[in-house]
Protein backbone atom coordinates (compact mmCIF):
# COMPACT_ATOMS: atom_id res chain seq x y z
CA UNK A 1 0.00 0.00 0.00
CA UNK A 2 1.15 3.25 -0.51
CA UNK A 3 1.60 4.10 3.00
CA UNK A 4 3.70 2.09 3.25
CA UNK A 5 5.59 3.17 0.45
CA UNK A 6 6.17 6.38 2.39
CA UNK A 7 8.45 4.77 4.68
CA UNK A 8 10.47 2.66 2.46
CA UNK A 9 11.29 5.79 0.27
CA UNK A 10 12.45 7.49 3.34
CA UNK A 11 14.97 4.35 4.23
CA UNK A 12 15.99 3.47 1.31
CA UNK A 13 16.43 7.56 0.39
CA UNK A 14 14.10 7.50 -2.86
CA UNK A 15 14.02 11.43 -1.73
CA UNK A 16 12.51 12.11 -5.11
CA UNK A 17 9.30 10.04 -4.51
CA UNK A 18 8.98 12.51 -1.08
CA UNK A 19 7.16 15.15 -2.93
CA UNK A 20 4.91 12.63 -4.20
CA UNK A 21 3.77 11.40 -1.08
CA UNK A 22 3.59 14.85 0.69
CA UNK A 23 1.25 15.83 -1.94
CA UNK A 24 -0.71 12.86 -1.16
CA UNK A 25 -0.81 13.05 2.45
CA UNK A 26 -2.33 16.66 1.98
CA UNK A 27 -4.90 15.64 -0.36
CA UNK A 28 -6.08 12.70 1.91
CA UNK A 29 -6.25 14.98 4.81
CA UNK A 30 -8.73 17.81 2.80
CA UNK A 31 -10.47 14.92 1.92
CA UNK A 32 -10.83 13.71 5.65
CA UNK A 33 -12.04 17.47 6.46
CA UNK A 34 -14.30 17.27 3.95
CA UNK A 35 -15.72 14.44 4.94
CA UNK A 36 -15.79 14.92 8.85
CA UNK A 37 -17.54 18.62 8.13
CA UNK A 38 -20.30 17.03 5.69
CA UNK A 39 -21.04 14.67 8.83
CA UNK A 40 -20.37 17.17 11.51
CA UNK A 41 -22.97 19.86 9.62
CA UNK A 42 -25.69 16.68 9.56
CA UNK A 43 -24.80 16.29 13.75
CA UNK A 44 -25.31 19.88 13.88
CA UNK A 45 -29.00 19.86 12.37
CA UNK A 46 -29.91 16.59 14.15
CA UNK A 47 -28.72 18.03 17.43
CA UNK A 48 -31.33 21.29 15.69
CA UNK A 49 -34.23 18.83 15.83
CA UNK A 50 -34.22 17.76 19.16
CA UNK A 51 -34.83 21.62 19.64
CA UNK A 52 -37.21 21.64 17.29
CA UNK A 53 -39.28 18.82 17.48
CA UNK A 54 -38.85 17.93 21.07
CA UNK A 55 -37.08 13.97 21.82
CA UNK A 56 -39.87 11.93 19.62
CA UNK A 57 -38.79 12.47 16.00
CA UNK A 58 -41.21 12.21 12.75
CA UNK A 59 -40.88 8.95 11.01
CA UNK A 60 -40.33 10.86 7.58
CA UNK A 61 -37.45 12.68 9.37
CA UNK A 62 -35.91 9.48 11.30
CA UNK A 63 -35.88 7.81 7.86
CA UNK A 64 -33.09 9.63 6.43
CA UNK A 65 -30.59 8.79 9.13
CA UNK A 66 -28.73 6.01 9.59
CA UNK A 67 -27.98 3.76 12.25
CA UNK A 68 -25.25 5.99 14.20
CA UNK A 69 -26.80 8.93 13.57
CA UNK A 70 -29.63 7.88 16.00
CA UNK A 71 -27.37 6.45 18.46
CA UNK A 72 -26.21 9.73 18.41
CA UNK A 73 -29.41 11.66 18.82
CA UNK A 74 -30.05 8.99 21.37
CA UNK A 75 -27.11 10.00 23.46
CA UNK A 76 -27.80 13.74 23.09
CA UNK A 77 -31.21 13.82 24.37
CA UNK A 78 -30.08 11.85 27.41
CA UNK A 79 -26.77 14.26 28.15
CA UNK A 80 -29.90 16.75 27.70
CA UNK A 81 -32.27 15.39 29.62
CA UNK A 82 -29.79 14.79 32.55
CA UNK A 83 -28.28 18.30 32.31
CA UNK A 84 -32.07 19.91 32.44
CA UNK A 85 -32.59 17.68 35.80
CA UNK A 86 -29.86 18.76 37.54
CA UNK A 87 -30.80 22.36 37.31
CA UNK A 88 -31.99 24.03 40.94
CA UNK A 89 -33.81 22.03 43.26
CA UNK A 90 -36.13 19.04 42.10
CA UNK A 91 -37.18 18.41 39.14
CA UNK A 92 -34.86 20.69 36.94
CA UNK A 93 -35.69 23.48 34.48
CA UNK A 94 -36.87 22.00 30.93
CA UNK A 95 -34.99 24.65 29.14
CA UNK A 96 -36.70 23.58 25.49
CA UNK A 97 -39.77 25.38 26.43
CA UNK A 98 -39.88 28.91 26.90
CA UNK A 99 -37.88 30.11 24.19
CA UNK A 100 -39.63 32.99 22.95
CA UNK A 101 -40.31 35.93 25.73
CA UNK A 102 -43.95 35.79 27.19
CA UNK A 103 -45.96 38.54 25.72
CA UNK A 104 -49.24 37.53 27.10
CA UNK A 105 -51.09 35.07 29.39
CA UNK A 106 -53.53 33.55 27.15
CA UNK A 107 -53.21 33.27 23.61
CA UNK A 108 -55.85 32.31 20.56
CA UNK A 109 -54.58 29.22 19.00
CA UNK A 110 -56.27 26.69 16.56
CA UNK A 111 -56.29 23.24 16.12
CA UNK A 112 -54.80 21.80 13.04
CA UNK A 113 -55.22 18.60 13.47
CA UNK A 114 -56.99 16.44 16.05
CA UNK A 115 -55.16 15.84 18.96
CA UNK A 116 -57.66 14.58 21.76
CA UNK A 117 -57.94 15.64 25.35
CA UNK A 118 -55.74 18.20 26.33
CA UNK A 119 -55.86 19.20 30.41
CA UNK A 120 -55.00 22.45 31.82
CA UNK A 121 -53.83 23.88 34.69
CA UNK A 122 -57.00 24.32 37.01
CA UNK A 123 -58.32 20.99 35.58
CA UNK A 124 -60.68 21.39 33.01
CA UNK A 125 -60.13 19.33 29.99
CA UNK A 126 -60.57 20.20 25.99
CA UNK A 127 -60.99 18.68 23.24
CA UNK A 128 -58.70 19.12 20.51
CA UNK A 129 -60.31 18.56 17.12
CA UNK A 130 -59.16 19.93 14.16
CA UNK A 131 -59.92 23.64 12.97
CA UNK A 132 -61.70 24.02 16.79
CA UNK A 133 -60.27 27.63 18.53
CA UNK A 134 -59.73 28.09 21.77
CA UNK A 135 -58.03 30.75 24.39
CA UNK A 136 -55.47 28.54 26.43
CA UNK A 137 -52.65 29.20 28.53
CA UNK A 138 -49.49 30.42 26.32
CA UNK A 139 -47.30 28.20 28.23
CA UNK A 140 -49.23 25.02 28.06
CA UNK A 141 -49.54 25.68 23.88
CA UNK A 142 -45.95 26.14 23.20
CA UNK A 143 -45.05 22.32 22.87
CA UNK A 144 -47.96 21.91 20.87
CA UNK A 145 -47.46 24.81 18.35
CA UNK A 146 -44.01 23.36 17.72
CA UNK A 147 -45.09 20.28 16.96
CA UNK A 148 -47.31 21.80 14.56
CA UNK A 149 -51.02 20.70 16.12
CA UNK A 150 -52.22 24.28 17.14
CA UNK A 151 -51.24 27.41 15.66
CA UNK A 152 -51.25 30.61 16.96
CA UNK A 153 -54.22 33.17 16.00
CA UNK A 154 -53.11 36.54 15.65
CA UNK A 155 -56.13 38.57 15.24
CA UNK B 1 -40.48 44.60 35.91
CA UNK B 2 -37.91 43.99 39.16
CA UNK B 3 -40.00 46.72 40.92
CA UNK B 4 -43.25 44.69 40.91
CA UNK B 5 -41.70 41.83 42.65
CA UNK B 6 -40.59 43.94 45.66
CA UNK B 7 -43.43 45.80 45.60
CA UNK B 8 -45.79 42.50 45.84
CA UNK B 9 -45.50 42.22 49.49
CA UNK B 10 -47.07 39.08 50.66
CA UNK B 11 -45.97 37.49 47.95
CA UNK B 12 -41.96 37.48 47.91
CA UNK B 13 -41.04 38.98 51.62
CA UNK B 14 -40.44 35.75 53.01
CA UNK B 15 -37.77 35.52 50.13
CA UNK B 16 -35.66 37.84 51.84
CA UNK B 17 -34.45 36.21 54.98
CA UNK B 18 -34.35 32.62 52.89
CA UNK B 19 -31.86 34.04 50.59
CA UNK B 20 -28.05 33.06 51.08
CA UNK B 21 -25.94 33.83 54.29
CA UNK B 22 -23.05 34.28 52.11
CA UNK B 23 -21.51 38.26 52.09
CA UNK B 24 -24.57 39.87 51.17
CA UNK B 25 -28.37 38.69 51.12
CA UNK B 26 -29.78 39.85 47.81
CA UNK B 27 -33.25 40.98 47.43
CA UNK B 28 -35.29 39.77 45.18
CA UNK B 29 -35.42 42.47 42.74
CA UNK B 30 -31.41 42.54 42.92
CA UNK B 31 -31.33 38.50 42.46
CA UNK B 32 -33.33 39.35 39.32
CA UNK B 33 -31.15 42.42 38.42
CA UNK B 34 -28.15 40.37 38.33
CA UNK B 35 -29.96 37.22 36.35
CA UNK B 36 -30.83 39.75 33.55
CA UNK B 37 -27.48 41.12 33.46
CA UNK B 38 -25.80 37.87 33.90
CA UNK B 39 -28.23 37.10 30.41
CA UNK B 40 -27.42 40.02 28.95
CA UNK B 41 -23.24 39.19 29.33
CA UNK B 42 -23.44 35.82 27.93
CA UNK B 43 -25.84 36.66 24.84
CA UNK B 44 -23.52 38.93 23.99
CA UNK B 45 -20.24 37.86 24.76
CA UNK B 46 -18.22 35.41 21.69
CA UNK B 47 -17.05 33.28 25.08
CA UNK B 48 -18.35 31.20 27.19
CA UNK B 49 -18.55 33.13 30.85
CA UNK B 50 -17.74 32.57 34.12
CA UNK B 51 -20.24 29.92 35.66
CA UNK B 52 -22.87 31.44 38.00
CA UNK B 53 -24.46 28.23 39.69
CA UNK B 54 -25.63 29.99 42.64
CA UNK B 55 -27.18 32.63 40.91
CA UNK B 56 -29.02 30.07 39.12
CA UNK B 57 -29.91 28.05 42.13
CA UNK B 58 -31.14 31.09 43.99
CA UNK B 59 -33.49 32.05 41.28
CA UNK B 60 -34.92 28.71 41.02
CA UNK B 61 -35.76 28.34 44.18
CA UNK B 62 -37.14 31.98 44.06
CA UNK B 63 -39.31 30.63 40.67
CA UNK B 64 -40.24 27.89 43.37
CA UNK B 65 -41.57 29.95 45.80
CA UNK B 66 -43.69 32.35 43.74
CA UNK B 67 -45.26 29.39 41.87
CA UNK B 68 -46.46 28.08 45.68
CA UNK B 69 -47.63 31.54 46.66
CA UNK B 70 -49.85 31.47 43.20
CA UNK B 71 -51.44 28.53 44.21
CA UNK B 72 -52.39 29.89 47.80
CA UNK B 73 -54.01 32.99 45.84
CA UNK B 74 -57.62 33.16 45.26
CA UNK B 75 -58.52 32.14 41.41
CA UNK B 76 -59.59 35.02 39.28
CA UNK B 77 -58.11 37.50 41.44
CA UNK B 78 -56.10 40.18 39.44
CA UNK B 79 -52.47 40.30 41.59
CA UNK B 80 -52.62 36.53 40.08
CA UNK B 81 -51.98 36.99 36.71
CA UNK B 82 -49.42 39.90 36.96
CA UNK B 83 -47.39 37.09 39.34
CA UNK B 84 -48.10 34.47 36.23
CA UNK B 85 -46.41 36.87 33.90
CA UNK B 86 -43.93 37.64 36.56
CA UNK B 87 -42.97 33.96 36.76
CA UNK B 88 -42.61 33.75 32.90
CA UNK B 89 -40.76 36.23 32.31
CA UNK B 90 -38.30 35.18 34.94
CA UNK B 91 -38.33 31.47 33.69
CA UNK B 92 -37.86 32.92 30.06
CA UNK B 93 -34.46 34.84 31.16
CA UNK B 94 -33.48 31.58 33.02
CA UNK B 95 -33.55 29.37 30.18
CA UNK B 96 -32.12 31.68 27.79
CA UNK B 97 -29.21 32.33 29.84
CA UNK B 98 -29.10 28.69 30.43
CA UNK B 99 -29.52 27.62 26.57
CA UNK B 100 -26.88 30.71 25.17
CA UNK B 101 -24.47 28.59 27.97
CA UNK B 102 -25.37 25.45 26.53
CA UNK B 103 -24.73 26.43 23.20
CA UNK B 104 -21.32 27.85 23.58
CA UNK B 105 -20.74 24.92 25.00
CA UNK B 106 -21.87 22.43 22.20
CA UNK B 107 -19.94 25.12 20.15
CA UNK B 108 -16.28 25.55 21.31
CA UNK B 109 -16.64 22.04 23.23
CA UNK B 110 -12.79 21.13 22.34
CA UNK B 111 -11.54 24.34 24.05
CA UNK B 112 -13.83 24.62 26.59
CA UNK B 113 -12.92 21.40 28.03
CA UNK B 114 -9.32 22.08 27.33
CA UNK B 115 -9.77 25.25 29.43
CA UNK B 116 -11.72 23.79 32.27
CA UNK B 117 -9.49 20.99 32.99
CA UNK B 118 -6.01 23.43 32.57
CA UNK B 119 -7.18 25.66 35.02
CA UNK B 120 -5.30 26.32 38.64
CA UNK B 121 -7.39 25.41 41.91
CA UNK B 122 -7.84 28.74 42.87
CA UNK B 123 -9.73 30.50 39.59
CA UNK B 124 -13.27 30.39 39.28
CA UNK B 125 -14.82 27.45 36.98
CA UNK B 126 -16.03 27.98 33.73
CA UNK B 127 -18.39 25.32 33.69
CA UNK B 128 -20.78 24.11 36.31
CA UNK B 129 -20.19 20.67 37.50
CA UNK B 130 -22.98 19.55 35.23
CA UNK B 131 -22.23 21.47 32.38
CA UNK B 132 -18.49 19.99 32.35
CA UNK B 133 -19.99 16.45 32.63
CA UNK B 134 -22.63 17.71 29.80
CA UNK B 135 -19.21 18.23 27.39
CA UNK B 136 -17.45 15.67 27.80
CA UNK B 137 -20.67 13.49 27.28
CA UNK B 138 -20.73 15.36 23.81
CA UNK B 139 -17.74 15.55 23.19
CA UNK B 140 -17.12 11.36 23.63
CA UNK B 141 -20.32 10.95 21.94
CA UNK B 142 -19.32 12.83 18.45
CA UNK B 143 -15.91 11.26 18.64
CA UNK B 144 -17.89 7.61 18.88
CA UNK B 145 -20.20 8.97 15.96
CA UNK B 146 -17.34 10.00 13.43
CA UNK B 147 -15.06 6.93 14.10
CA UNK B 148 -17.89 4.42 13.36
CA UNK B 149 -18.95 6.43 10.15
CA UNK B 150 -15.74 7.45 8.64
CA UNK B 151 -12.58 7.31 10.47
CA UNK B 152 -12.74 3.63 10.50
CA UNK B 153 -12.50 3.08 7.14
CA UNK B 154 -9.92 5.35 6.57
CA UNK B 155 -6.14 4.59 6.29
CA UNK B 156 -4.60 4.05 9.58
CA UNK B 157 -2.61 6.97 9.57
CA UNK B 158 -5.49 9.05 9.27
CA UNK B 159 -8.02 7.41 11.70
CA UNK B 160 -7.89 10.21 14.44
CA UNK B 161 -8.98 13.87 14.42
CA UNK B 162 -7.36 16.49 16.59
CA UNK B 163 -10.87 18.06 17.73
CA UNK B 164 -8.66 21.41 19.10
CA UNK B 165 -7.60 21.80 15.51
CA UNK B 166 -10.61 21.21 13.98
CA UNK B 167 -12.95 22.69 15.96
CA UNK B 168 -12.74 26.68 15.63
CA UNK B 169 -12.11 29.29 18.89
CA UNK B 170 -14.49 31.53 19.64
CA UNK B 171 -13.13 34.97 17.72
CA UNK B 172 -12.22 37.44 20.58
CA UNK B 173 -11.59 40.28 18.24
CA UNK B 174 -15.63 40.17 17.45
CA UNK B 175 -17.03 43.83 18.38
CA UNK B 176 -19.41 43.98 20.85
CA UNK B 177 -21.69 46.86 22.72
CA UNK B 178 -21.27 47.65 26.11
CA UNK B 179 -22.01 49.94 28.87
CA UNK B 180 -19.35 51.78 31.71
CA UNK B 181 -20.75 50.35 35.40
CA UNK B 182 -17.21 51.24 36.90
CA UNK B 183 -14.78 54.48 35.25
CA UNK B 184 -12.08 52.96 33.78
CA UNK B 185 -8.89 54.50 32.96
CA UNK B 186 -6.11 53.99 30.84
CA UNK B 187 -7.88 50.53 28.36
CA UNK B 188 -5.31 50.03 25.83
CA UNK B 189 -7.54 49.59 22.62
CA UNK B 190 -4.10 49.29 19.95
CA UNK B 191 -0.88 48.59 21.13
CA UNK B 192 1.53 50.75 19.91
CA UNK B 193 3.09 49.17 16.87
CA UNK B 194 5.44 51.21 14.13
CA UNK B 195 2.64 52.55 12.22
CA UNK B 196 0.82 53.89 15.41
CA UNK B 197 1.15 55.29 18.56
CA UNK B 198 -0.54 52.95 21.18
CA UNK B 199 -4.32 54.17 21.62
CA UNK B 200 -5.26 54.52 24.69
CA UNK B 201 -8.94 55.08 26.03
CA UNK B 202 -10.50 56.50 29.28
CA UNK B 203 -14.22 54.81 30.07
CA UNK B 204 -16.39 57.13 31.67
CA UNK B 205 -19.26 55.53 33.96
CA UNK B 206 -22.72 55.36 32.00
CA UNK B 207 -21.47 55.66 28.54
CA UNK B 208 -21.74 53.46 25.85
CA UNK B 209 -18.81 52.01 23.70
CA UNK B 210 -18.07 49.53 21.13
CA UNK B 211 -15.28 47.60 21.34
CA UNK B 212 -13.01 44.63 20.30
CA UNK B 213 -14.33 41.93 23.25
CA UNK B 214 -10.57 40.70 23.66
CA UNK B 215 -10.04 44.31 24.98
CA UNK B 216 -13.00 44.34 28.03
CA UNK B 217 -12.98 40.61 28.14
CA UNK B 218 -11.67 41.11 32.39
CA UNK B 219 -13.66 43.95 32.39
CA UNK B 220 -16.80 42.09 32.09
CA UNK B 221 -15.64 39.39 34.08
CA UNK B 222 -15.24 41.67 37.18
CA UNK B 223 -18.52 43.35 36.55
CA UNK B 224 -16.95 46.78 35.34
CA UNK B 225 -18.70 46.65 32.09
CA UNK B 226 -22.23 45.21 31.02
CA UNK B 227 -22.23 43.75 27.56
CA UNK B 228 -25.34 45.27 26.09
Amino acid sequence: CVNCHESEAKTEGKSELIPTIKFRHCCLLRNQRCITAYLYDRLLRIRALRWEYGSVLPTTIRFHMCAEELEWFNQYKKSLATYMRSLGGEEGLDITQDMKPPKSLYIEVRCLKDHGEFEIDDGTVILLKKNSQHFLPRWKCEQLIRQGVLEHVIS
Amino acid sequence: MADRLSDAGDLSEEEEEEEEEEEDVLTPAELIARLEEAWLNEKFSPELLENKSELVECVMEQLMHMEENLQRVRKGDLKASVHRMEIDRIRFVLSSYLRSRLQKIEKFFPHVLEKEKSRADGDPSFLSPEEFAFAKEYLANTEVYLKAVALRHMPPNLQSIDMLKAVPEPCLDSFVFLRVKERQENILVEPETDEQREYVVDLEEGSQHLMRYRTIAPLVASGAVQLI
